[in-house]
């Protein structure tokens, strides 16, 4: 039997694999999946949240429009990472240091 | 009054206007290619004017939420949207004649400058956890790309990516926090979720889940309003973005904020007992609102002392402006949410001004260091009084308009009672008067390197610095009008 305390302990261990991912990456690409990690283990949340102790589908129609913004937002990352691309030649996130004084 | 979506577009029309001139400004962008220019700002600038029309119209309207409990049009709102605007065609002027912007097209920057003003309205009449979240979500993917609109720069570009990475992750905890909120409650509405938690109660176990909510959204919310300890991109973003986008980001996404900070915790978890506001029994946030605010302003101001890039400078001032912003809102009396918004009116002709004259001698100079400033004063001497009164009142002495907003600041941490709080505060604005003085004293006192040309300002810069300099001089003479509006203003709908 699946329960709702299943559902969180799945979405909590994402959302920490997920700010594991975005502290630990040199990567600007692998720290964007950290990033989609923690807003799906949102998602999770809210759709598990809807299913089984609200009886709205608030949640539900929340976690599309999170699914929505994602992608904007993933688009938006990967088009700036694609310009600091050409100008560095690299997307490692150690070499874009030049705004260290 | 609850309407429905049709009902709802009388009272939209400031933001339907805005919509409509972000699709109006990109085909004019594409159409008319000789006479763009000229027109694309020229729309823009009617667009917001339009807007303002609007919104000076609604203010007879009434309360109401709108598109079925999404938004709510109550005087709170009516302020932000007056106060967004407002910055938004400061920030559109300051653009038009600034050297690092020239460098590019600037089509897509009126249309960028249009839809952050219309995310950041949106966000601050938001009364429901998934219109706050998407409204913040378009305020940022539209402030990052502004951030990186100098596509060959590589300052600009890291920014932009240290700003979106850190936006993304901040945004994400807060997405996480709301979810939890939502399985505690049951509801993404602001109203029911306070009726949700006075109903049940918080105690035991859900006092630590209701900890873990408040700091997982306070993420989001200290993002936006470059509080610690959420405040690692500031610096960079402020010194990476072009000059014009900084001044805007480091007032205008900030207030929005603000806002947005208050409609949480004034609507969601603060109940009204008789006339005044109280907490919800269990969940204590003045507490960390307080621990933020110290921690903000103390790091902030200490930071800025050893800055010697200005830009970088006056973004650890920022920081620090948001944790005296934040003192009235731990007070939870009207007295403190009007000295807020008082606060934010006068920081917006303070700071918009100084990254003015940032932007002006950025124009012929081509830099941003403090030493390069000495001598400025005999090159151009309105320019270099100007701003010297811009950091006489950000550091808040009279009779500059500064003083005006620490004073109904730390008047009201003083009438709750919370003197130590007010101590820290002043403390924290001495420490501040030694990095705006430097400029000063750099920029008056000291003998530059013996090039005495003028400096050269085009007429529009010259006259907008004017129309900066006046509020900070007159604000604190005829204080009465800004008063009475913001103290009309402090009502929340479905609360005090």
């Amino acid at each position: 039997m699946i329960t709702l305390s299943h559902y969180l302990l799945v979405s909590a261990a994402l959302f920490s694999l997920g700010i594991l991912g975005v502290m630990t990456r040199k990567n600007a690409v692998n720290v964007l999946m950290g990033i989609e990690l923690i807003l799906n283990s949102a998602n999770i949340n809210l759709v598990a949240f809807s299913r089984y102790s609200s009886h709205t589908i608030d949640g539900q129609m929340f976690a599309i429009f999170v699914i929505v913004v994602a992608a904007a937002e993933v688009a938006v990352a990967l088009a700036i990472i694609l310009t600091l691309y050409r100008i560095l030649s690299t997307v490692n996130l150690d070499q874009a240091d030049s705004l260290k004084r | 009054m609850i309407l429905d979506n049709l009902q709802s577009l009388r009272f939209f029309l400031p933001e339907l206007t805005l919509i409509l001139a972000i699709l109006v400004v990109i085909l004019c962008d594409i159409t008319f290619k000789s006479l763009r220019n000229v027109l694309n700002p020229l729309l823009t600038m009617a667009a917001l004017v339009l807007a303002f029309y609007f919104t000076l119209q609604l203010n007879q309207a009434g309360d109401a939420t709108l598109f079925r409990g999404m938004l709510a049009t109550d005087s709170f709102a009516q302020f932000f949207k007056i106060f967004l605007l407002l910055a938004a065609f400061l920030v559109l002027l300051g653009s038009l004649h600034s050297e690092e912007l020239s460098q590019v097209h600037q089509g897509e920057f009126f249309v960028l400058l249009l839809a952050v003003t219309v995310g950041m309205i949106l966000m601050s009449n938001s009364i429901h956890l998934a219109m706050l979240y998407l409204s913040l979500e378009l305020v940022s993917l539209t402030s990052y790309i502004m951030v990186g609109y100098l596509r060959n720069d590589r300052l600009s570009n890291e920014a932009s990516l240290k700003y979106i990475l850190f936006g993304a992750i901040s945004t994400g905890s807060m997405l996480y926090g709301f979810s939890l909120l939502y399985g505690m409650t049951g509801s993404l509405s602001l109203f029911a979720i306070r009726d949700a938690l006075l109903a049940q109660g918080v105690h035991g176990f859900n006092q630590f889940t209701i900890l873990l909510i408040l700091v997982l959204t306070l993420a989001g919310f200290g993002f936006k309003t470059a509080a610690v300890p959420f405040h690692f991109w500031c610096p960079d973003v402020y010194a990476g973005a072009p000059t014009p986008v900084t001044a805007f980001l480091s007032v205008a996404p900030k207030a929005a904020g603000f806002a947005i900070l208050l409609r949480f915790f004034f609507s969601g978890l603060t109940q009204s007992v008789g006339s005044q506001w109280g907490l919800v029994s269990g969940i204590n946030w003045p507490i960390v609102l307080i621990a933020i605010s110290v921690l903000t302003m103390t790091l902030g101001n200490i930071a800025a002392l050893t800055q010697n890039n200005l830009k970088r400078m006056l973004a650890y001032s920022s920081i620090a402006h948001a944790g005296y912003i934040m003192m009235g809102a731990v007070v939870l009396t009207r007295d403190g949410m009007k000295s807020m918004l008082i606060y934010m009116f006068i920081y917006l002709f303070m700071n918009l001004g100084a990254f003015h004259v940032v932007t002006i001698i950025y124009n012929s100079e081509k830099t941003f260091d403090i030493e390069d400033y000495k001598g400025m004063f005999h090159r151009a001497p309105f320019l270099s009084t100007a701003m010297g009164v811009f950091m006489l009142s950000l550091i808040g002495i009279p009779p500059f308009a500064g003083f005006l907003g620490k004073l109904y600041v730390f008047g009201a941490v003083i009438n709750k009672g919370l003197f130590w709080f007010a101590v820290v505060g002043t403390l924290n604005a001495a420490v501040a008067a030694f990095y705006y003085m430097r400029v000063v004293k750099a920029m008056i006192i000291e003998e530059g390197n013996g090039n005495t040309a003028p400096l050269q300002i085009s007429f529009l810069n010259q006259a907008l610095l004017v129309a900066l300099l006046l509020p900070n001089i007159l604000l604190t003479i005829f204080w009465n009008p800004i008063d009475r509006w913001t103290a009309a203003s402090v009502k929340l709908f479905g609360g005090l």
